[in-house]
């Protein structure tokens, strides 16, 4: 709460919201002028009254939930499946030489080109949107918790075997807490990625969730429809990656605050 | 000082892979040191020589390919209480404050929680950093993390002390100030140390003995005994005209000034 208090005493912040307003005015009045129709560009206007009226008749509320229900699962399940298997690649040169290629191999596949494949295993249910979200969600977090294994000081390592350290302690009281700031950086990727993942499984095959509202708003031409599900996935994802944040600035706290972004104060 | 042997390294002869031709570097050779009991020894030589060599093999890091190397008369088989290392890196953990970083050792070795907490307090205060104790190590001066480093190594209350360049990255009036430290600590203490450097002034000012290390493969090819008085006072020893005598003969030694070596 103080922290936005900081940020509203800031010029810089009405700065942003004036600019917020601007664009908001724009969108709402140029298009029109410019004899651009509706159901190409739907003014703010438009796209409240018709947030109104999903929230009223079409479920918003629950397609949203069951949207966010799917992200988060499919973030959590695939930000602790990367660190498990970053981590075991990370401490056996052996595992991560066999399996590397594969891995490389499947890094480079399109994720969301999975879809379908799910769908069609599972069925028109959450599975197959959480799986998604988990194959995509997988990568970075697996990318930035091996790179921190590998990348770390040696001598760190030795510091704690000469003290006797077993294999146990070395991993929890140095490698563990030493890639916390790269396995940060990959769950701020993996949130926002979560998100990606959800709605590709939504829009490919569902009943329910934001995704298949997009794709029925554009059966429909329905752009305001369309409009509101963007901004909603958008919001659902701020809210996953400000979580995020905020555990970061507990886990890192550490840190010299030069290091760590978007610190207003 | 008795006369008991705390380190040695009996014809020690220490091999490496080569990274790249698949031959063999060979690090050191039939390296002989005994240091006794509240000896301080100092090891010079040229960059590259296997000083830092001889440190991993007296911590039980790595093992020699050739002789052996004793702590206390016993075979090095791994790391050991008897002996504790300080690196010119202070390798202080980011995400420990300084407290629990002098704690760190204990810790791994099991002692109670309230019984470490203590002694690293007593730690701090020895090196008067007790107000930084709650700091974390970003929040340290270069010369306070180092002096912090030393309480770590001090507090595992090691017989030797091996210390490798541990002030060459500190400002030259910083390091004076932890070299003095240094000196009464072990005083203080009554502990051994080999200290591995690069700074003449500084193997001079804190010795008894300084060796001297040939370009690889490192054999020891020189011993000079420092004969000064104020073994405990760095910095008096340093203001003496003799320490000058002592460094010059270590600069022609080490053929500073008409060589590529160093």
């Amino acid at each position: 709460m103080t922290a936005v208090i900081n940020l509203l005493a800031r010029k810089e912040a009405w700065g942003s919201f004036l600019l917020l307003f601007v664009v908001l005015a724009v969108w709402e009045w140029l298009p029109g002028a410019m004899g651009v129709p509706v159901f190409i560009v739907a003014p703010p206007s438009r796209v409240w009254a018709e947030f109104m009226r999903l929230l009223d008749v079409e479920r918003l509320f629950l397609h949203t939930a069951i949207t966010f229900f799917q992200v988060m699962v499919g973030f959590v399940l695939g930000s602790l499946l990367g660190m498990v298997v970053g981590y075991t690649l990370g401490l056996s040169k052996t595992a991560e030489f066999v399996l590397s290629p594969y891995i490389l191999a499947l890094q480079i596949a399109p994720k969301v080109a999975f879809a379908p494949l799910f769908v069609m295993w599972f069925g028109f249910n959450v599975y197959p949107k959480i799986l998604v979200a988990v194959l995509i969600v997988f990568f970075p977090i697996l990318i930035n918790v091996l790179g921190a294994m590998r990348t770390l000081d040696g001598a760190m390592v030795n510091l704690a075997r000469s003290f006797s350290a077993s294999k146990l302690q070395i991993f929890w009281k140095i490698q563990f807490p030493a890639s916390m700031p790269a396995l940060f950086s990959g769950l701020r990727i993996g949130s926002t990625l979560a998100v990606i993942g959800v709605v590709v499984g939504e829009m490919v095959g569902g009943n329910n969730g934001l995704g298949y509202l997009l794709v029925f708003g554009e059966g429909q031409a329905n752009t305001p429809m369309v409009f509101v599900a963007i901004l909603l996935l958008t919001f659902i994802g701020i809210v996953i990656y400000g979580l995020v944040v905020l555990l970061e600035n507990r886990v890192l706290h550490y840190l010299p605050r030069a290091a760590t972004t978007e610190k207003s104060t | 000082m008795s006369d008991r042997i705390r380190l040695a390294f009996e014809t020690v002869t220490k091999r490496f892979d080569h990274p790249r031709n698949g031959g063999l570097i060979v690090a050191i050779q039939g390296v002989d040191i005994r240091i006794a009991d509240g000896e301080r020894v100092a090891l010079i030589g040229p960059s590259g020589c296997g000083k830092s060599t001889l440190l991993n093999l007296a911590s039980g890091l790595d093992f020699p390919s050739e002789g052996r190397v004793r702590v206390d008369g016993v075979e090095v088989s791994g790391p050991n209480r008897q002996v504790a290392f300080m690196l010119q890196k202070d390798l202080l953990l980011p995400w420990r404050s300084i407290l629990e970083n002098v704690c760190f050792g204990q810790e791994i070795r099991g002692m109670s929680r309230a019984e470490r907490r203590d002694k690293a307090l007593a730690q701090l205060n020895r090196f008067r950093i007790a107000d930084f104790a709650e700091a974390y190590p970003h929040q340290l001066s270069g010369g306070m993390r180092q002096r912090a480093a030393l309480a770590r190594t001090m507090m595992m209350d090691p017989d030797v002390l091996l210390l490798d360049e541990p002030f060459s990255a500190l400002d030259a009036q910083t390091k004076l100030v932890l070299q003095a430290d240094l000196a009464r600590t072990l005083t203080e203490s009554r502990k051994t140390s080999f200290l591995i450097t690069h700074d003449l002034d500084e193997a001079v000012t804190l010795s008894d003995r300084v060796l001297v290390m040939s370009k690889r493969p490192g054999r020891i090819v020189r011993e000079i005994i420092v004969d000064l008085p104020h073994r405990d006072e760095p910095l008096q020893r340093r203001r003496l005209p003799e320490t000058a005598r002592y460094t010059g003969e270590l600069m022609n030694l080490l053929d500073i000034g008409h060589a590529e070596l160093v």
